[in-house]
């Protein structure tokens, strides 16, 4: 009878959604790479691996969802605990989004654009990396029983988080600016540029939500 | 030994044999199913193989039920029935006896084989009020205990859930949520070591002894538990030095913790079989002390008719399940229950051994596996467990309505059947 008692904790398998995600985000980079230096012919390749990835991370979403019935008595909030999820898998899809957006237009960024946006890329995927790192700490948080001490520690990772995310945000309207100034030059792409610019910021964006919401599961 | 074994032992009747026969069965039941919730659990995090799972716990569920197992015993033998009522009715309380432990028997192998997880406590009770209620009226019922043992059921598993709670929240502060979990915990680790033989020496010492001609009066046996606390907590702090330091795991930094817990966990299995003993060798001997004193004309209200060697007959029942069956459903519950880490089990387990003990010593018939689930909600409420199945709340009710019911109409029948039988 005690062995019925333990259902699967959603722990393990949130932080490995996680990790899809973010390895979704990560391509991006490389995505962009290859756009800076003109080289079209490998965007397919790039958009193909993230595709992947994002089915994975799919498929893990959908195990979690599937084994979460209502009954079930856990250490946090299920609500919060979806609403993560959810961000999450946000990210894997706004990824998507900017890979079938380059692929399919093969875009490329013009020489001047190229250092404001890969710098942008960068410090977006810190902050996907370190929201990782916070959900990370979920099975220590569980482990501690949410004790004030791993939450302090929890919670100043997330005040980092927001951190990282408010530098993608000036690093973002930095690159909207040089792109705005080369808009006469670029014509009708300066839309779709704009576009992947604003995804790729969106990413950071639900990077530093998975981290608010975190915040909140602990301090239920 | 008294004149009841003698009674056995020389020109016995049938009916002392087949309840002899019964009250092993019992035992065996209780061996068989029941130890593995103690056991498995450590069993399941790995702090313990099987074999010395098993060897462990057939030490202490004996020492359980030959120590402590007194107190429980006398309530099932004549608390339930009414002493003025069983005196009208002398002649047919050997075959009520009976017919209630072949209807807990019968009613637990049926269970066992599907699956279905039935209290021992709850089916022998049933079957006794079933019997009595039928037999001799409703006013040969100790309304009074009934309502207290049933309300014990109750709020058993709820003293073990907040006992549950405040051991992991302590728990917490005092270990887990520090800088330096590892190095605290072997700091602390005798403290608990202390704690819990201290009490089983207590349990033990005090009253219990009587069994071997020694009976301490409470300053002595506190004094002597403390001495056996300390004792304890010398051997706790050689095992948690001796810890393996593996190194840190990568990604997961309370690794080492948990291993350290897993010694913590061993001595809280140990105390939880302990109390299993004290509480649940009742359900077996109870019945079959008052059939032997009523046949060996004793009496039925007779103090301290619960002799030796009858508790001697169930412990050696319970380890003889334990070692013939037990060790495979402590397979099953081990594997099942992986979840429950070791620090988890540590406070769970600490909380349900000491609401057993003490249920124990109050002489109340009470289910171990519903103390332990409450603990374990309990350490759920303190946030300590990722995901908790509640559906089980819902299975412990149904089996508790039905339970009783079924013990008490299978008794009925069966008192029946042996009267017919067996009387002149």
């Amino acid at each position: 009878m005690l062995g019925s008692l333990f259902a699967r904790s959603p722990v393990r398998p949130l932080q490995e959604h996680m990790r899809a995600a973010v390895a979704c985000a990560k391509q991006v980079l490389p995505l962009f790479e290859d756009m800076a230096v003109q080289r079209t012919e490998r965007l397919a390749e790039h958009r193909a691996r993230i595709d992947e990835l994002e089915h994975e991370a799919d498929r893990i979403k959908n195990e979690i969802r599937g084994h979460l019935p209502k009954r079930l008595f856990m250490a946090f909030e299920r609500r919060d605990m979806l609403e993560i999820l959810d961000f999450q898998d946000t990210i894997a899809d706004v990824a998507q989004d900017i890979a079938e957006l380059a692929d399919l237009r093969q875009m490329v960024l013009p020489p001047a654009l190229g250092e404001p946006v890969l710098a942008l890329v960068r410090r977006v995927i810190q902050a996907c990396e370190h929201a990782e790192r916070v959900i990370g700490e979920l099975d220590e948080l569980v482990e501690t029983g949410f004790g004030p001490h791993e939450s302090a520690r929890v919670e100043s990772m997330v005040a980092e988080l927001n951190q990282i995310e408010s530098d993608t945000d000036e690093l973002s309207e930095a690159a909207k600016r040089t792109l705005f100034a080369l808009e006469a030059e670029i014509g009708v792409g300066t839309v779709f540029l704009y576009q992947l610019i604003d995804w790729v910021a969106d990413l950071a964006d639900f990077a530093e939500r998975v981290g608010n919401r975190t915040r909140l599961l602990i301090a239920r | 030994m008294g004149e009841a074994l003698d009674a056995v032992l020389f020109g016995a009747p049938p009916i002392l044999w087949l309840a002899g026969a019964l009250a092993l069965f019992m035992a065996w039941t209780i061996g068989a199913n029941d130890v593995a919730n103690a056991m498995g659990t450590s069993v399941g995090s790995g702090a313990l193989t099987i074999r010395r799972a098993i060897i462990v716990a057939a030490v202490l569920e004996f020492g359980g039920a030959f120590f402590v197992g007194g107190h429980v015993t006398e309530t099932v033998r004549k608390g339930i029935l009414a002493p003025e009522a069983v005196a009208l009715h002398m002649a047919d309380l050997p075959y009520g006896m009976l017919g209630a432990l072949a209807a807990a028997a019968v009613l637990l192998f049926g269970a066992t084989r599907f699956g279905l997880p039935v209290s021992t406590t709850h089916s022998i009770v049933g079957a006794i009020v079933g019997y009595g209620a039928v037999a001799m009226g409703l006013d040969a019922i100790e309304w009074g205990k009934i309502s207290q043992i049933i309300g014990s059921w109750l709020t058993s598993p709820l003293i073990g859930g907040v006992l549950a709670f405040l051991i992991f929240n302590f728990t917490r502060w005092l270990i887990l949520d520090r800088e330096d979990p590892e190095a605290r915990v072997r700091r602390f680790g005798p403290l608990f070591y202390f704690v819990v033989t201290g009490v089983i020496g207590l349990v033990t010492l005090f009253k219990g002894l009587k069994n071997l001609s020694l009976d301490f009066a409470l300053p002595q046996a506190l004094g002597l538990s403390a001495g056996v606390g300390v004792l304890g907590a010398g051997l706790g702090a050689v095992l948690l030095s001796r810890v393996t330091a593996n190194g840190p795991v990568p990604g997961d930094r309370f690794h080492q913790v948990e291993r350290s817990f897993v010694l913590l966990q061993i001595l809280t299995a140990c105390a939880v079989a302990f109390a299993h003993g004290s509480n649940d060798v009742a359900n077996a001997i109870g019945p079959l002390a008052a059939v032997i004193h009523s046949v060996s004309e004793v009496g039925y209200t007779k103090q301290a008719a619960v002799e030796p060697w009858m508790l001697l007959v169930g412990g050696a029942g319970i380890v003889l399940g334990l070692a013939t069956w037990g060790y495979r459903v402590m397979e099953t519950v081990g594997r099942k229950i992986t979840e429950l880490t070791p620090s988890r089990g540590f406070a769970a387990e600490l909380a349900a051994a000491l609401t057993i003990v003490l249920a124990s010593r109050l002489g109340i018939p009470v289910s171990t596996t519903h103390i332990l689930v409450g603990s374990v909600l309990g350490v759920g409420l303190a946030r300590g467990i990722g995901a908790l199945d509640l559906r089980i709340i819902g299975t412990i009710v149904v089996s508790w309505v039905a339970t009783l019911p079924i013990a008490a109409i299978l008794s009925i029948l069966f008192f029946y059947l042996f009267r017919g039988l067996l009387a002149a």
